[in-house]
């Protein structure tokens, strides 16, 4: 079973994060880039059914020249080979543009099964599946807490609210893993050492005949019009519990009339 | 009037619908008329006329057939996007839940649409309002392909009656192959609870680290019964296995907004804040006065949670 897993290098979520305020786009060069947490999940997934079911797990990224953190992670991991697709008119790009990119890349590779984590921890949108499923035509099974491989028939159980659905479809399909999936493995010092000599193909959007002037911050579907930091919140009130801090904490919301 | 298309959330287990839809109904009023799409089983429509119409939805537009939950998603979508094609409107309003975001997405592609997620204002030009970074940046955004597609964030905007005449208008559901890919092929309830839903909720009240067990978890539940209140739980309590994940609060859990949000024993760490920041009032009990936690609360008790929490507790449902 072939198996791509996309993945997306991010601000660090644990650092300071912010917007570049020359064009309104997430400040990647001066940011702690990592890959997103969310996508090791989807990552530990393919090497799981890679062990199980055979074949070749692939790594696909969207991102600029600096993003190849993500890829050395993931073909860290075990992961076979990576295509990172990289090209400066992509910079600014909406999630409908990113995700006709991503589809094109796709197109021109061999898969069963496509994975991705349930979001990105930068941008949060968390409909990158929905949009690929959406464009390639193949069903698209979401919010993983467990995936089944069998023969060419994908069961899932999608977390819900108190619960789970049961899913199923047909290979080729895509996949979104939730964060209670697995557990994603740590790299150990072979996996880092034998990821330098992996394959990592890198493609333009001339490689994947997309047009340059369909992508892009000048033609996205929508557009970042401003931003400011949220205002500060006033100074709250502390106290130290002696004895009286249950009574002061029903105080408090009496005065809020909560209770 | 331009119409405005809402997409209605009903209630799983068929009591009406969710809050959510309310709330897009209330926003969806700053840029035209609502109309609400009902989509789901025959009969769906039956359980939420009533509400729709007080608020203020100017049409109901009834989708019924078994096929609609028979599949995941698509269906909606595809159903949806007939409909912004034969309608022409103004705008579409989604809950932003897990299924709401992936049909906006699909709506996108389906109508060549911009569309934006987890807005939590909308505003009469159509620009929208989102957090992003744990909350602490504001982001005014604009679609500017197409039909403009929102997700209204659960709890950001409060519902307000207007009434409606929710004529009802049936639409055919006519599902392509395409979008009978993926089948449902059962729903199972694991943990059924009378305590509101998390994201619905008016007040959560989220145990961290420091309720140290899975047992003393029932000292928050304590806390939300006597408050009628949801009860939620940080990444570090879910990963030490204190409380299922679904309860989970924060950036790779549930984002809350509630009218009062408290965090006992939690220390405060971004990963928790990304999911709670915007809550309108926070209280913290934590026993580290130099918990992050303090730097948002409006009201913080330095304590151990074991002594102010049941004392708390007992005090409140003392008063009532």
């Amino acid at each position: 079973m072939n198996i791509v897993v996309l993945v997306k290098q991010v601000p660090d979520s644990g650092s300071e994060r912010a917007l570049d305020s020359s064009d309104n786009t997430v400040a990647r060069a001066s940011a702690d880039n990592v890959i997103n947490e969310m996508d090791e999940y989807a990552i530990e997934e393919a090497l799981t059914v890679k062990e199980s079911q055979g074949g070749e797990v692939t790594v696909l990224t969207v991102g600029p020249a600096g993003a190849t953190d993500a890829i050395r992670k993931a073909l860290s991991m075990g992961a076979d080979k990576a295509v990172h697709v990289t090209d400066d008119a992509i910079h600014g790009s909406c999630a409908v543009q990113t995700s006709a990119v991503i589809a094109a890349a796709l197109a021109q590779m061999e898969y069963d099964l496509v994975i991705c984590g349930a979001e990105s921890t930068d941008g949060q949108v968390s409909v990158m599946p929905a949009l690929l499923s959406e464009r390639l035509g193949v069903p698209h099974l979401s919010g993983a807490r467990k995936l089944t491989v069998e023969g060419s028939t994908l069961k899932v159980e999608r977390q819900t609210d108190g619960g789970f659905w049961a899913l199923e479809a047909q290979t080729p399909a895509i996949v979104s893993t939730w964060d209670t999936i697995n557990e994603p493995r740590y790299p150990s010092f072979k996996g880092i050492m034998a990821a330098k000599k992996k394959p990592v193909e890198t493609k333009s959007l001339a490689d994947l005949g997309v047009d340059a002037g369909s992508v892009g911050l000048a033609t996205a579907t929508s557009q970042v019009l401003d931003f400011a930091g949220r205002p500060p919140k006033g100074e709250g009130v502390k106290v130290t519990d002696e004895g009286d801090g249950a009574e002061k904490l029903v105080g408090y919301l009496a005065a809020q009339k909560i209770v | 009037m331009a119409e405005v298309l809402v997409l209605v959330e009903v209630a799983p287990d068929g009591s009406g619908v969710r809050k959510t839809t309310l709330e897009a109904l209330t926003a969806a009023r700053a840029l035209g008329e609502p109309s609400a799409v009902v989509l789901g089983a025959p009969g769906t429509a039956a359980t939420v006329k009533d509400a729709l119409a007080e608020y203020g939805a100017a049409k109901v537009y009834v989708g019924e057939s078994d096929e609609i939950d028979a599949y995941l998603v698509a269906p909606k979508a595809e159903v949806l996007a007939q409909l912004v094609a034969d309608k022409a409107p103004a705008a579409v309003v989604i809950p932003s839940t897990p299924e709401g975001k992936e049909v906006a997405g699909r709506l996108a592609i389906k109508t060549g649409s911009g569309f934006l997620t987890d807005v939590t204002e909308i505003a009469a030009d159509g620009t929208a309002t989102q957090v992003a970074f744990a909350g602490a940046t504001i982001v005014h955004s604009k679609v500017t392909t197409g039909t403009p597609i929102y997700t209204l964030r659960g709890n950001s905007v409060t519902p307000e009656p207007a009434a409606g005449a929710a004529e009802e208008e049936a639409i055919t559901v006519s599902i392509s192959d395409a979008a009978k890919q993926t089948r449902v092929v059962d729903r199972v309830v694991e943990q059924k609870s009378d305590r509101p839903e998390l994201t619905e909720a008016a007040i959560v009240v989220s145990g961290g680290r420091g309720v140290a067990s899975a047992e003393n978890f029932s000292v928050i539940e304590g806390l939300a019964d006597s408050l009628g209140a949801a009860v939620g739980a940080s990444r570090a309590a879910v990963d030490s296995g204190f409380y299922p994940h679904s309860f989970q609060v924060g950036q790779t859990g549930k984002t809350v907004s509630p009218q009062l949000y408290i965090a006992v024993g939690i220390s405060g760490a971004i990963q928790h804040r990304a999911g709670m920041q915007t809550s309108k009032n926070i209280v913290a009990v934590n026993k580290d006065p130099e918990a992050p936690i303090f730097e948002l609360a409006d009201f913080g008790v330095v304590g151990d949670l074991n002594t102010v929490v049941p004392a708390a507790t007992q005090q409140i449902t003392a008063r009532k």
